[in-house]
């Protein structure tokens, strides 16, 4: 499993061709409180750059670019309940989405781990 | 996510007294109203709980203190505030309403009656604009003065008076919107028992030297922690107090905001108040719409700016909203057509695409728990 990460502070982990996406860690510091996970349905077809989800922190709402294009498979339903899962656990537990990749290429775009480390450290 | 994240250094924000102190704390800066402003410290349902339950002191030192004095300063005074001012008495803070010549209001503010004159509080994001529009509008005999070598600390909660009493034992003596100038460590406090929480609390006019001091003595204290804008922002959205520029505007008059108590009764008799030949009618026909509370259903929470409906038709637009911590559901604010503005109204709100549900509901949304004069026997 390889993991990137977008300039817009998007995670996804890829396996096969599936990807899982949430946010990053940096990204719910920033958002703070998390009350609501607004979530892509399973069977959305989503283009990537796409505003797919949206995380509603008590100070504002945000939206949530997929990294990638394809079909959505699963989404998070624990959060519906839970949405603070999202700053206790922004790269594990609190995902959002599932999506199979229709175009693996479009991952090169995007920062690995030490690439993505040295962008937050640079805002 | 990046229209949340804040990037980079805006040009030409202005540093108040306590940055330091606040970036020491913990505190994530914003910018906000040209300054930089802590949103946040540990988090903001966390010191909203605390500022309901302890005391939480709040850096407000954006805002404009301004001192209006001269001859006949009441009667100039009330040519542009539609509020009572010569029977404000000494020590007596009360909330009043800038307007302009369509009856639109410009800002809202307190005003206090210090015995030499008036204290003015208004708005940091238009206090420039204030000042120019006083300038022009007050007779040339009256000075105002901008107390901008002093900072403004609030302290908000049910724990605020026992906290602040340890070192300004006379505040306990003020009830609600009443003021004190009292001596601190050789400095002299402007405290008025007022604040936009709903809570009990104060606000205090420190010279900016000692601020730094004072607000190391009130969070030394266990009662007190220092809170951020963000629970500023959600505490005074559950108390069901307007903020300016949001859900009321210059394009918005005093009725449709559901301000008119800040015109006074001799007021409205009188008239000879800027605004006035719009505004009185007003008050005896409406205005058409009227400022409301909304409880939303669901988690979603409904914002500035989202389309309010009855049915097919649009009644009208939320002017804040969030998700209220000590409600535990989302609240918003909504300028709502006359007819569909009492409470138990069923409204829909569109957000995002998405029909969410609410209902029109009595304002304050969580209880005022402001330490009034007891009431004498009728």
């Amino acid at each position: 499993m390889t993991t990137y990460f977008t300039k817009d502070h998007e995670w996804i982990a890829v396996e096969g061709d599936t990807g899982t996406v949430g946010i990053t860690q940096y990204a719910q510091e920033q958002l703070g409180d998390i009350t609501f996970v607004e979530l892509p349905g399973a069977g959305d077809t989503v283009k990537k750059g796409d505003a797919v989800s949206v995380v509603d922190s008590v100070k504002a709402a945000s939206d949530v670019y997929t990294p990638v294009s394809g079909e959505v498979t699963a989404n998070n339903e624990t959060l519906e309940e839970a949405p603070e899962t999202v700053n206790s656990d922004p790269e594990t537990a609190g995902w959002l989405f599932k999506v199979t990749l229709s175009d693996p290429s479009e991952l090169d775009g995007l920062m690995d781990e030490s690439a993505y480390k040295d962008y937050v450290a640079s805002l | 996510m990046n229209d949340i994240i804040e990037d980079g250094e805006a040009v030409e924000v202005m540093i108040l007294p306590l940055d330091q102190w606040h970036r020491d704390a913990g505190a994530r800066m914003v910018e906000f109203a040209g300054y930089h402003m802590p949103i946040q410290y540990e988090g903001i349902i966390a010191e909203h709980g605390w500022t309901r339950e302890h005391a939480g002191l709040f850096d407000v030192s954006h805002m404009g203190q301004l001192m209006v004095t001269g001859p006949d300063v009441a009667a100039a005074l009330e040519r542009v505030l539609p509020g009572d001012i010569s029977a404000l008495k000494e020590g007596r803070v009360r909330y009043s309403l800038l307007l302009n010549e369509d009856g639109g209001i410009l800002d809202d503010l307190m005003v206090t009656n210090t015995g030499d004159g008036y204290y003015l509080v208004v708005n940091g994001a238009v206090k420039w604009d204030d000042i120019a529009w006083l300038h022009e509008n007050l007779p040339e005999t009256v000075t105002l003065t901008h107390l901008d070598e002093s900072a403004l600390l609030a302290l908000q909660g049910p724990e605020a008076a026992t906290a602040l009493a340890r070192i300004v034992p006379g505040v306990t003596d003020l009830t609600f919107m009443q003021a004190m100038v009292a001596d601190w460590n050789g400095h002299t406090l402007g405290i008025s028992r007022s604040g936009y929480t709903g809570e009990d609390g104060f606000e205090i006019s420190v010279p900016a030297e000692a601020a730094q001091a004072l607000a190391d003595a009130l969070v030394a204290m266990e009662e007190v922690k220092p809170i951020g804008l963000g629970a500023r922002d959600s505490l005074r959205l559950e108390a069901g107090l307007p903020l300016y520029g949001h859900d009321m505007t210059e394009t918005v008059d005093p009725v449709t905001a559901d301000l008119a108590f800040a015109i006074s009764k001799r007021r409205r008799n009188e008239g000879g108040f800027i605004g006035a030949d719009t505004v009185l009618p007003l008050l005896e026909r409406g205005a058409g719409a009227r400022r409301v509370g909304l409880k939303v259903e669901g988690r979603m929470a409904a914002r500035e700016g989202a389309g309010v409906f009855a049915g097919e038709a649009r009644i009208g637009t939320v002017t804040s909203g969030g998700f209220a911590p000590s409600v535990g559901q989302p609240i918003a604010m909504a300028t709502i057509a006359t007819g569909h503005d009492m409470p138990g109204t069923r409204v829909t709100i569109e957000m995002r695409g998405r029909q969410i549900e609410a209902t029109v509901a009595e304002m304050p949304f969580v209880p005022h728990r402001y330490h009034r004069k007891a009431k004498t026997g009728a």
